[in-house]
């Protein structure tokens, strides 16, 4: 099929960034998205055109380095990954414009890849457990129902792609840190650290820019791992928890 | 220089592992620890190691590493340490807990895992892999990784490719991703602690040896193109496979060779390099556009049954309108006993040979229709279609994504490809290379899975090495360091720093026709057509001179767009490509000279009458450790005899 596309150019952060055109003809319906644009660089260099950057790796839907928002939408009209979105989604003559993450924390290094080191120093304030390695008790130690090991892999499951940010009118990251914090808070061994990492999650997320959450729902809709909206009101609620002890441990 | 050997390589001094303590194999790793030398938490703060790689070895590494008190700098070419290859894998870990109760034990799964590699590993690794797997799921576990669990709370087993026991733990069909998620947050928590510093969009280009030891790296930041070394007292490469050799792969895009091949050029002895895993159940390839292959589950095996047409003419037709009776179940023909639950390199060979004879379906690539049938028709109709989906559902949605076929309704198209790679740098007991403090851990070493790995060996391996066996054996050699401090005007630093600086110029200034890419497609079908599933002396003949004329057009006709200033994805591909073509030849030199058929290696010209693979134990139980000699020069064989003390080698015949 024919396909028109408009595609977003720009050299670093400080560049202002433009719109380039291009046609592909015979474009293959059973190409998926990236592969598209792998055509599309190599019709590039044979015209002595620079290709144009985008990131991806593992073009199975589960490492979520790809992500670009098409047609206006975070990884475009099906919810899945970039890299798993085909081209039988459109339609022969369709015009398509393709648009790095517009997030203020996630600056364009280049054309359509951006910086999502925030998300990692989200983690870094406290998305883990602190066990050191090599003496951990047995693993049966400690059970754990399933309904609680499922609600937690569900969260569990999210791959930092950041389009729940980019999908977010205030540039939120609150669905990422959320799936996180319930992830580990859902479970015996994530407890004792419950209080104080939603806490000191939040407010890395604050510095490093993102914006807050005012319930849009935008997020969820377009989250290709369907984190659950619900998560962040329960998060709402782990934060409230942890305000109200830390009250009663300053007044006790 | 020594006879040429077939006109390729010359033999040179046996090499043997000289850490693995006698004794009974129970007692080894015991022995090793004690032995090993230990370094003062006061004294570990001076000293440094450098990490590359962030996949299950490298993060397990780098943050246990950290957490002892080493400084740390972790690289890795992705954006998030979270992101390496590692997140892919599907099928689950294996672990010898014995909480079925099924009578497992570290004896059953050294033993599973020695037959499994069919008889090309050392027994002293895979046992102590064995013995410290159970240690693995509890570390796991109380990191927060959410494994699957029964209604009581307990962890759930479930069985997989060619065992006869339920010691695979799993998190769904992403266990990969929630392994390697548990090893990061551990080692985001040391990035926080100040322990480890993570560099990401970082590629090594080339390996820094002062004296003989491993003492630093060289690399690029692939945002600003700067070139920048780093020394430290030892070196740990973790950077995955090199199956990307064959461009098609179900590999991640980045997956190179590239840093245990710089440390092949500068002294560490490259093992068993022609072993490739080949998968049997991925999506077949369907146009040449494609950049890479997907996997399917092996879980899919249980139920579904593999088919192709019995005649030729039937294969362009609809699937559904092919009456029972012009249907070849051929796995279950030509193996009654195991049928579609052959091992993995039969299951393969097998849907080449249907496709070769002509009864492949599916689209052709280059003339050849690349697909036979895994069909859930019986399944469907015995299970029901609600039991069918409750068990494959993702794996049915997967597909018909990808393929815009439901399977539900018409039988899925499979095909083999290249998995994974059980040859990497050589190293010994105590994952050291033959260069002094350089480590190499993961799918990057040679080590435990002989020449076939057994499903949900891999990550066990990744993490046994990251969490448990790298943090104790690197001790021993740190226990003299810090060794001479280096700065970046050191020779041996500047030249490395050179080297690195002229390969980039030269890359950019390649004025050929052709993109990297175009060399990288054109190398994979060589390799996959000559040192693929199946290979004979002629063809790996053939390849090498194919191998190098390609690589002559490759710097003669190669160019690379861009700046080497900034974000430059043909250039990444270009250092990367060029490391391949000197790999895909060494891989073919390997495959050929070893004239018998084992795991991943199918010689031709060794079979049994039956048509199966035939062992040469008398010529062949070692391992082939390649070193470097200089370009265009031919390598040298070193041998490791593999002395089976504990099992004995039989003929795997699956009958
Ligand atoms: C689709 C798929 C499914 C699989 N399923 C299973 C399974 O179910 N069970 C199982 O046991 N195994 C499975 N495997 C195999 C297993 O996933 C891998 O063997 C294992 O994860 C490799 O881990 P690693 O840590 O050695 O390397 P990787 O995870 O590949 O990590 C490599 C790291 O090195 C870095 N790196 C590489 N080169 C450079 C360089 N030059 N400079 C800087 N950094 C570099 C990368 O950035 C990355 O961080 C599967 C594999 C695939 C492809
Ligand atoms: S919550 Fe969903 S959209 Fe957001 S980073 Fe995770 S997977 Fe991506
Ligand atoms: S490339 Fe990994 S999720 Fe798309």
């Amino acid at each position: 099929m024919r396909i028109n596309l408009e595609y977003w150019r720009q050299n670093g952060p400080d560049d202002p960034g433009h719109f380039e055109k291009r046609t592909l003809e015979n474009v293959d319906d059973h190409a998926s998205f990236l592969e598209m644009l792998d055509v599309l660089n190599e019709e590039l260099f044979a015209a002595g055109e620079e290709p144009v950057a985008f990131d991806s790796d593992c073009r199975e839907g589960i490492c979520g380095m790809c992500g670009l928002v098409i047609n206006g939408d975070p990884h475009g009209p099906e919810r899945t990954t970039t890299c798993q979105l085909h081209m039988r989604s459109f339609k022969d003559g369709d015009t398509i414009t393709i648009e790095p993450w517009r997030v203020a924390a996630f600056p364009v290094i280049k054309d359509l890849a951006v910086d999502r080191s925030a998300l990692d120093r989200i983690v870094q304030a406290g998305g883990y457990i602190s066990v050191n390695t090599g003496a951990a008790p047995d693993a049966h130690s400690q059970l754990v129902p399933k309904a609680n090991a499922d609600r937690a892999f569900e969260a569990a499951a999210c791959i930092g792609c950041g389009a729940c940010a980019a999908a977010c009118p205030n540039g939120s990251a609150m669905l990422f840190t959320s799936a996180k914090v319930m992830h580990l808070g859902l479970l015996p061994q994530g407890e004792p650290e419950r209080r104080d990492r939603v806490v000191n999650m939040l407010v890395q997320q604050d510095e490093e820019g993102f914006g807050g959450c005012t319930n849009t729902g935008a997020c969820a809709s377009v989250c290709p791992k369907e984190i659950p909206f619900e998560l962040i009101s329960l998060l709402n609620r782990e934060l409230i928890r942890s305000m109200h002890h830390k009250a009663r441990q300053r007044s006790a | 220089m020594t006879e040429l050997i077939q006109g390729l390589y010359t033999e040179g001094e046996p090499i043997a592992d000289t850490k693995a303590p006698d004794g009974p194999l129970a007692d080894k790793w015991n022995t090793r620890k004690f032995n090993a030398r230990l370094v003062n938490p006061a004294n570990r703060r001076k000293m440094s190691v450098i990490v590359v790689g962030s996949g299950l070895a490298g993060a397990a590494a780098a943050a246990s590493l950290g957490e002892m008190g080493y400084p740390v700098k972790v690289f890795y070419y992705q954006d998030s340490a979270r992101r390496a290859h590692s997140i892919a894998a599907q099928g689950g870990i294996n672990a010898a807990k014995n909480y079925k109760n099924d009578n497992d034990s570290t004896y059953r799964l050294f033993y599973d895992t020695i037959k499994g590699g069919d008889y090309r590993a050392r027994e002293s690794n895979v046992y102590r892999l064995a013995e410290v797997s159970a240690n693995i799921i509890d570390q796991c576990v109380a990191q927060g990784v959410p494994f699957a669990r029964e209604y009581g709370g307990y962890l759930d087993n479930r069985s997989f490719g060619g065992v006869q026991v339920s010691r695979t733990f799993y998190a769904r069909g992403q266990t990969g991703q929630q392994l390697l998620i548990g090893a990061y947050q551990a080692l985001m928590r040391q990035v926080a602690a100040g322990t480890v510093k993570a560099y990401d969009r970082h590629e090594m280009m080339e390996l820094i040896v002062k004296d003989g030891r491993a003492r630093g790296i060289v690399t690029r930041d692939m945002v600003s193109g700067q070139i920048e070394t780093f020394v430290a007292d030892a070196v740990v490469l973790a950077t995955g496979g090199y199956g990307n050799v064959f461009f098609l792969s179900t590999n991640a895009m980045g997956c190179n060779a590239s840093a245990i091949w710089r440390a092949h050029r500068k002294g560490a002895y490259f093992a068993n390099p022609c072993y490739t895993q080949i998968h049997p159940t991925c999506i077949p390839q369907h146009g040449d556009y494609q950049s890479k292959l997907t996997l399917m589950s092996e879980s899919l095996r249980n139920d579904g049954r593999i088919w192709v047409p019995k005649k030729k003419e039937d294969c362009k037709k609809d699937p559904r309108d092919i009456p029972e009776e012009d249907r070849d179940y051929y796995l279950e023909r030509i193996y009654p006993a195991f049928g579609n639950l052959v091992p993995r390199d039969i299951a393969s060979r097998q849907a080449k040979n249907m496709c070769d004879e002509g009864r492949g379906v599916g689209p052709e690539i280059d003339g050849v229709a690349r697909g036979v049938y895994l069909d859930f028709a019986d399944a469907i109709q015995r299970m029901g279609r609600e039991a069918v989906s409750a068990k494959y559902g993702n794996l049915f949605d997967m597909y018909k994504r990808i393929t815009d076929d439901d399977p539900y309704e018409v039988p899925m198209r499979i095909y083999p490809a290249v998995h994974y790679t059980m040859g990497g740098l050589w190293v010994d007991y105590d994952l050291e290379s033959t260069i002094p403090g350089l480590y190499v851990t993961g799918e990057a070493n040679f080590s435990d899975h002989g020449a076939n790995r057994l499903g949900a060996s891999a990550l066990m391996q990744g993490l046994a090495d990251g969490y448990f066996v790298l943090p104790n054996t690197i001790n021993d050699y740190l226990a003299d360091a810090p060794f001479e401090s280096l700065d970046a005007a050191d020779p041996a630093v500047a030249e490395a720093r050179q080297n690195v600086e002229e390969r980039v110029g030269t890359f950019m200034n390649m004025k050929g026709t052709h993109s990297v890419d175009y060399f990288h497609k054109k190398l994979g079908s060589i390799m996959w057509e000559r040192c693929g599933m199946e290979r004979t002396a002629e063809g790996l003949r053939k390849a090498v001179g194919e191998i190098r004329e390609l690589h002559e057009q490759f710097w003669r006709d190669a160019r690379v767009p861009g700046s080497a200033k900034d974000l430059n994805n043909s250039l990444e591909k270009a250092g990367r490509v060029a490391d391949f073509f000197e790999l895909a030849e060494l891989m073919c030199i390997d495959a050929l000279h070893r004239e018998e058929s084992c795991g991943g290696h199918f010689r031709a010209e060794s079979q049994t009458p039956e048509g199966e693979a035939l062992r040469h134990d008398d010529r062949f139980a070692y391992v082939a450790a390649w070193e470097w000699t200089g370009e265009s020069q031919p390598p040298v064989l070193h041998k490791e005899d593999l002395n089976y003390q504990f099992v004995h080698m039989t003929q795997r015949s699956y009958k």
